[in-house]
C-alpha cells in the first residue's frame, strides 16, 4: 500500500510531554479532515502517551515506524 | 438571620466528664423524642465540644451534589450554623457545623425542599464514596458514580457491628483506596489482542506501565504476562490499530481494609466481577459480617476476617464463582507506627 503523503511535518524529538502532544494538536487544528501530519517523537514517555491522546482527540494513526530511539507517526486528521 | 452576632460558644463540660445528658429533641417536625445527645450521631448529628452544638452531616453519595442542592445547603447553612463555612468530610459529604439541636427539625425540613437527606454515622453501612468514574474522566473504566448511587439507595444505613465503609474507584489508579475500605470496588478491563490487525509497531509495550507486555524484537508482536496486568486499559487506548480490544470488564473486589490507628490492607477476593453482581456481593459480605460478628460488639469486618479468613473464603466463593481470586491473601495490618514497638497485632486463629 502506498504511503499517504503528509502535508505537514513536526520534529518533536527532545520535546517533553505534554508539550509534544499540544504541538501536534495545534498543527492538526490548522489542517483539514483527512489530511496527514507526520510527527517524530522520542521513545519512552512520549511514545507511551502521545498516540493515546491523539486517538482520544478523534484522529487516526495510520503508520508507526521505529527509527533508532524515536518514532515516526503518520496521523490522519479526524472528522 | 439576625441571630448571627457575637455568639458565646460555651465549652461543654458534660462532654469532658463523660456525662450523657438527656434532652428532648425534635428531629422531624412535630416528632419530639428524648435522646441522649451522643445517640444523635446515628442520625447524622455529631456532637461538638461546644454545648448544645452539633455538626450536621449530609448524605452526598459519591460526592456528587447538584447545584440546586448546593445552593440550598449554603442557604440553610448560613441560617442555622453559628459559623460561616461548611466542612467537606473525608468521605465526600458536606457537613454544616455549629448547629443548635433545637434547629434540627427546621433545618431538615428546609433541606427536604431539594430532597437533600441527612447522613448517618455509627455502626452501619455508611454513605458510599466514589470518583467521577468513566463518565468524563479519561482514565475511568466503569461507571462507578452510577454504582455508587445504587449502593447508597439499597444498602446505606444497614446495621452492622461497627462502621462499614464502601468505596468505588473507576480504574486501577484507585483514588478511592479500595484496599482501605471494609468493602471496595475498583474498575478494570481485560485486554484482548487481535493478531490479524496488529502491525507490530510496539507502542503497547511502551504504554504498559507494569511491564506486562513485551514486544518481539523482530516482529514487534506483543506477548502479555497476565500475572502482571492491572487491567488499566493503557494498551487498549494506545494501540493505533485498535488491535488491543476490551475483553471482560468488571470490578476488582477488596474486603477487610481500613484506615485509622491500625490500618489494615484489604484483600482482593474477585477480579473483573460483572457490575450486575456487585449487589449480591455486598449482601453476602454483610450477611457474613453480621453473623460472625454476633455478640462481638464494636468490631470491624477486617478483624473478624483476619481470624476467620478461610471460613469467609468458603462462604463467599459460590457468589464470586469464576471471578474469585485463587487463594486470596488474608487482610494484613499495615505498619505505620514504626517508632512504636509495644503494639502487636493479635495472633491469628482460624
Amino acid at each position: 500500500m502506498e504511503e499517504k503523503k503528509p502535508i505537514a511535518s513536526l520534529d518533536l524529538r527532545g520535546v517533553i510531554c505534554p508539550t509534544n502532544f499540544v504541538k501536534a494538536k495545534l498543527k492538526l487544528e490548522e489542517m483539514n479532515s483527512g489530511e496527514i501530519l507526520e510527527i517524530i517523537i522520542d521513545e519512552g514517555e512520549p511514545i507511551a502517551n502521545v498516540p493515546r491522546s491523539i486517538k482520544e482527540e478523534g484522529h487516526k494513526i495510520i503508520k508507526v515506524e521505529k527509527l533508532n530511539s524515536h518514532f515516526r507517526l503518520l496521523i490522519e486528521k479526524g472528522a | 438571620m439576625g441571630k448571627k452576632k457575637n455568639i458565646d460558644i460555651k465549652y461543654d463540660h458534660a462532654l469532658e466528664e463523660q456525662k450523657r445528658p438527656k434532652v428532648e429533641v425534635e428531629l422531624e417536625k412535630g416528632k419530639k423524642e428524648v435522646f441522649n445527645l451522643d445517640q444523635l450521631k446515628s442520625g447524622g448529628y455529631i456532637r461538638q465540644r461546644q454545648k448544645d452544638l452539633f455538626t450536621v452531616r449530609l448524605r452526598c453519595p459519591g460526592g456528587r451534589v447538584a447545584f440546586e442542592k448546593l445552593k440550598k445547603i449554603a442557604e440553610v447553612g448560613k441560617k442555622y450554623s453559628k459559623k460561616d463555612y461548611a466542612h467537606i468530610s473525608v468521605r465526600q459529604s458536606i457537613e454544616i457545623p455549629y448547629v443548635n439541636y433545637k434547629d434540627f427539625a427546621q433545618l431538615s425540613e428546609e433541606l427536604k425542599e431539594v430532597n437533600q437527606k441527612i447522613a448517618s454515622c455509627g455502626p452501619r453501612v455508611r454513605v458510599p464514596t466514589a470518583c467521577s468514574g468513566c463518565e468524563y474522566n479519561p482514565n475511568g473504566l466503569i461507571d462507578v458514580q452510577k454504582l455508587c448511587q445504587e449502593v447508597d439507595q439499597k444498602y446505606f444505613g444497614i446495621q452492622c457491628n461497627h462502621k462499614f465503609k464502601i468505596s468505588l474507584s473507576g480504574c486501577p489508579i484507585d483514588c478511592f483506596r479500595t484496599n482501605e475500605m471494609d468493602l471496595g470496588f475498583q474498575g478494570g478491563v481485560e485486554p484482548i489482542w487481535d493478531e490479524k490487525t496488529c502491525t507490530g509497531c510496539g507502542i503497547c509495550g511502551y504504554a504498559c506501565k507494569e511491564g506486562a507486555i513485551t514486544n518481539d524484537p523482530e516482529t514487534g508482536k506483543p506477548t502479555i504476562d497476565r500475572s502482571k496486568c492491572l487491567y488499566c486499559a493503557d494498551c487498549i487506548r494506545a494501540c493505533p490499530t485498535n488491535s488491543w480490544k476490551e475483553g471482560k470488564k468488571g470490578l476488582i473486589v477488596r474486603v477487610g481494609g481500613r484506615h485509622g490507628r491500625h490500618p489494615v490492607n484489604g484483600s482482593a477476593i474477585a477480579e473483573l466481577l460483572p457490575e450486575e453482581k456487585m449487589g449480591q456481593v455486598i449482601e453476602k459480605v454483610i450477611e457474613w459480617y453480621n453473623d460472625r460478628g454476633k455478640g462481638k460488639g464494636r468490631v470491624r469486618i477486617g478483624d473478624i476476617l483476619m481470624k476467620k479468613w478461610q471460613d469467609f473464603v468458603d462462604f463467599i466463593k459460590p457468589v464470586l464463582g469464576e471471578y474469585a481470586v485463587k487463594n486470596p491473601k488474608r487482610p494484613e495490618f499495615i505498619k505505620i507506627h514504626t517508632f512504636q514497638t509495644g503494639w502487636q497485632p493479635e495472633p491469628v486463629i482460624e
